[in-house]
């Protein structure tokens, strides 16, 4: 059973599904794409097709002492650049924010480099390498970054991994978290992981969310999300940011932030085989009490 | 739920804005004795945050349990073998190839059989050692038919998959690695032999994925990979999806298997000993690696009335300290073992049973003796608090740890028998009255498991039997 995007028909299936119950508001969104080195630049791009003339080539993220950012793994590198981004949006310290990192692959270049090692020279494997290979690589730089001894986690899902993270940082509200940091991002394949994986190129995107109705953040606040799990395979992306960034493997999340770019009123995310997570996308109104 | 301390630091920070916002991070990041990752200490608004007691949580029934290590498939073979002392750690016999002419001087814990058990055809595109070990141990103590009986019970959409791995299946890419293709005409690389040409497997989501197919869950499904905290952490996100109403029951566990990463990179931090670790022995000198695989069912206490025990929190913590080093006061894992207790609404002097996460490197049990300590009362009678490491039995299983040492506590919880430290002799400097390196043979109420992982990612779990 699949889903209409262009009328989002209700199948029978679909109008049976009940909503999660998980929802959250967003108050920051950070974002990078090689070419798009914010969220700015990537509304401007989903709005009216305008690039930066002049884009860094690479994140630069502030949250790591100088040398210690020349080194990171571009992993780490894009995830902190739009994890920190987000938190500015927000206007969230880093230091006090449970976190959700996902990811489909963690690095792939430091993937590659060990095999290699390990098929040429077992013994001659780098510590460095090694511990900067666990998925949750990003979130470790992070929270020692931020100083943050909040709960961190790492995900993957294949291509339902940005799904799975929102539905985990939304139950994260659930549970009593007034906030929480969503990080989606991916990195390029290299080497012989080429003729198994199609990605290029670095993505990332952030959310900060906080409860619905948890506080007096109304101000700042973006829009009210909605989750709600579906039968379905989907359609294909039509957004421009999805276009654009198609063959990351981090892609699948771009829907939402096409959404949220363009002011649509909703998104459709991979979320397992033949699962979609519906994202509705609600304007906020006031605040009572 | 709110929890006043976050809030309120929230508010503080929101205060400044932006400008508070980097003003904070530029002093982390360029604040003198800042060198490399090693922040000396955590900024007082984050502990403070971190350390805010978490509202109690309702209990959820632990409705079914298995594991499969180095000692054997299933339950009663861990049990057997804790009681008669029987270590399931060999020398290493483990790699081909390159890995094999290299092979460390160490011991693991391996598990039988796996090279003879490919999976049924119908699940062939996920062929690995991970997801071998991760069918066989569904086989075990009738989990499969567990899971089935659920999905009929509940509805497919309305059970989740939550699964812990640190490597998953990146054995197969190793393998890949060492009889690649040549380079196809115009190609800059070598290609991967056409048998293991196959996406899924060379990806994190290989175990959840294989799984998902394997057990047709359709609810929330996904691959938990936070190191050696990993398969701990299952539990605390299951848990939130069944709170929020997202769905009615969840399947969580972890698999890890031996592969050349784990062994080769753990001897390359030095971590690695030559002889049977020995948690908590003043003469430890490192970590025995080993491979597991285990499940455990959760639900709503009421719908299982039959299960024997309950998961009555949990708690999860950053150390902000070091990639691969633990904080030196423990900090990060008091804190979760706090939170745990907190959850379940269990003071620390109630608890029986702890199975650290005592992987026998010098650094990680003197700073989880020093948690201990600070957290349990010590007592003089010898009925207090008896906590041990199981890794000596299994070997350190990594994104399988937290599952197995929660069997073994539940095991404990079960039959009344806190499994001791083999090998173990000389109690470290730190290690409190607490540690306990013999059996014995006690009724506990409540047990708890700890898990810490690379990245300062720590979790602890709280049990307890079920109540009429």
């Amino acid at each position: 059973m699949s889903i209409d995007t262009h009328t989002l028909a209700v199948t029978p299936r679909e109008a049976q599904a009940p909503a999660l119950g998980l929802r959250a508001r967003l108050v920051g969104v950070g974002f990078w794409a090689d070419g798009l080195p914010s969220w700015e630049a990537a509304r401007a791009f989903a709005a009216e097709g305008a690039q930066p003339e002049a884009a860094p080539g690479k994140p630069s993220p502030q949250l790591l002492p100088p040398n210690e950012r020349r080194r990171a793994p571009e992993s780490v590198a894009v995830a902190l650049q739009v994890a920190l981004a987000a938190c500015e949006a927000a206007g969230r310290s880093p230091a006090t924010l449970p976190s959700v990192f996902a990811s489909t692959h963690g690095d792939l270049a430091i993937t590659d480099a060990i095999c290699a090692t390990l098929a040429e020279d077992p013994r001659a494997m780098s510590p460095t390498r090694f511990h900067n290979s666990v998925h949750n690589a990003a979130a470790g730089y992070w929270t020692i970054g931020a100083g943050c001894m909040a709960a961190a986690t790492a995900i993957s899902a294949y291509d339902a991994s940005f799904a799975q993270g929102l539905i985990e940082a939304a139950a994260q509200l659930a549970e009593g978290a007034e906030a929480v940091l969503l990080v989606g991002y991916d990195t390029r394949a290299t080497g012989p992981l080429l003729s198994v994986h199609v990605c290029n190129g670095l993505l990332g995107g952030a959310l900060v969310l906080v409860r619905d109705g948890a506080d007096a953040v109304d101000a700042a606040a973006g829009p009210r999300l909605d989750l709600q799990l579906l039968d379905g395979d989907g359609p294909a992306p039509l957004g421009a940011l999805s276009a654009r960034s198609a063959d990351n493997a981090m892609a699948p999340m771009l829907p939402l932030f096409d959404a949220l770019a363009t002011g649509a009123d909703e998104a459709l995310l991979k979320a397992g085989p033949g699962r979609l997570l519906r994202v509705r996308l609600g304007q906020v109104t006031a605040v009572h009490d | 739920m709110r929890r006043p301390g976050s809030a309120g630091t929230a508010r503080a920070v929101d205060g400044g804005r932006r400008a508070g916002v980097l003003a904070y991070t530029s002093r982390l990041a360029f604040g003198p004795g800042h060198r490399g990752f090693r922040v000396s200490s955590a900024p007082s608004n984050a502990s403070s945050s971190a350390a805010a007691s978490p509202a109690r949580i309702a209990p959820l029934a632990v409705s079914a349990c298995t594991v499969t290590t180095a000692l054997g498939r299933g339950l009663a073979a861990q049990a057997e073998a804790l009681r008669a002392g029987r270590s399931g750690l060999r020398r290493n016999d483990f790699g081909e190839g390159r890995a094999g002419e290299q092979r460390l001087e160490t011991w693991i814990g391996r598990v039988d059989g796996l090279e003879e058990a490919a999976l049924p055809a119908e699940w062939a595109r996920w062929d690995c050692r991970n997801n071998r070990l991760a069918w066989l141990a569904l086989q075990q103590d009738g989990m499969a038919e567990r899971v089935a009986a659920l999905r009929a019970r509940y509805g497919a959409e309305r059970v989740a998959l939550v699964i812990g791995t640190s490597t998953s299946s990146i054995g197969a890419s190793e393998e890949a690695y060492t009889r690649l293709d040549a380079p196809s005409d115009g190609a800059a690389h070598a290609a991967f032999p056409a048998d293991l040409r196959r996406a899924i497997l060379h990806t994190p989501h290989s175990l959840g994925d294989f799984l998902q197919a394997a057990t047709g869950l359709r609810g929330p499904a996904v691959t938990v990979a936070t190191a050696c905290s990993s398969s701990a952490k299952v539990f605390a996100q299951a848990a939130r999806l069944i709170h929020a109403g997202v769905v009615d029951a969840a399947l969580v566990g972890g698999i890890d298997t031996l592969c050349g990463s784990i062994l080769f990179g753990f001897n390359a931090l030095g971590l690695v000993s030559q002889e049977r670790c020995r948690p908590f022995d003043a003469r430890r000198d490192g970590l025995s690696l080993g491979e597991a695989g285990g499940y455990a069912i959760l639900e709503r206490t009421h719908a299982a009335p039959e299960a024997p025990a309950w998961l009555l929190g949990y708690g999860e913590s950053s150390d902000a300290h070091h990639m691969s080093s633990p904080h030196p006061e423990g900090l990060g894992a008091q804190q979760a073992m706090a939170a745990a207790l907190a959850r379940g609404g269990v003071a620390p002097a109630e608890v029986g049973y702890l199975n650290l996460h005592g992987t026998a490197t010098p650094a990680n049990d003197s700073v989880e003796a020093k948690a201990v300590r600070a957290l349990f009362p010590s007592d003089a009678s010898g009925d207090g608090l008896h906590a041990s490491s199981t890794k000596a039995w299994v070997g350190h299983t990594l994104g399988a740890a937290g599952i197995v040492e929660s069997a073994f506590a539940l095991l404990a919880l079960q039959h009344g028998w806190l499994p001791g430290m083999p090998g173990s002799e000389q109690p470290d400097p730190d290690c409190g009255p607490q540690i306990g390196f013999a059996g014995v043979a006690r009724e506990v109420r409540y047990v708890m498991n700890n898990s810490f992982g690379f990245g300062g990612n720590n979790c602890s779990l709280l049990f307890g039997r079920a109540q009429a």
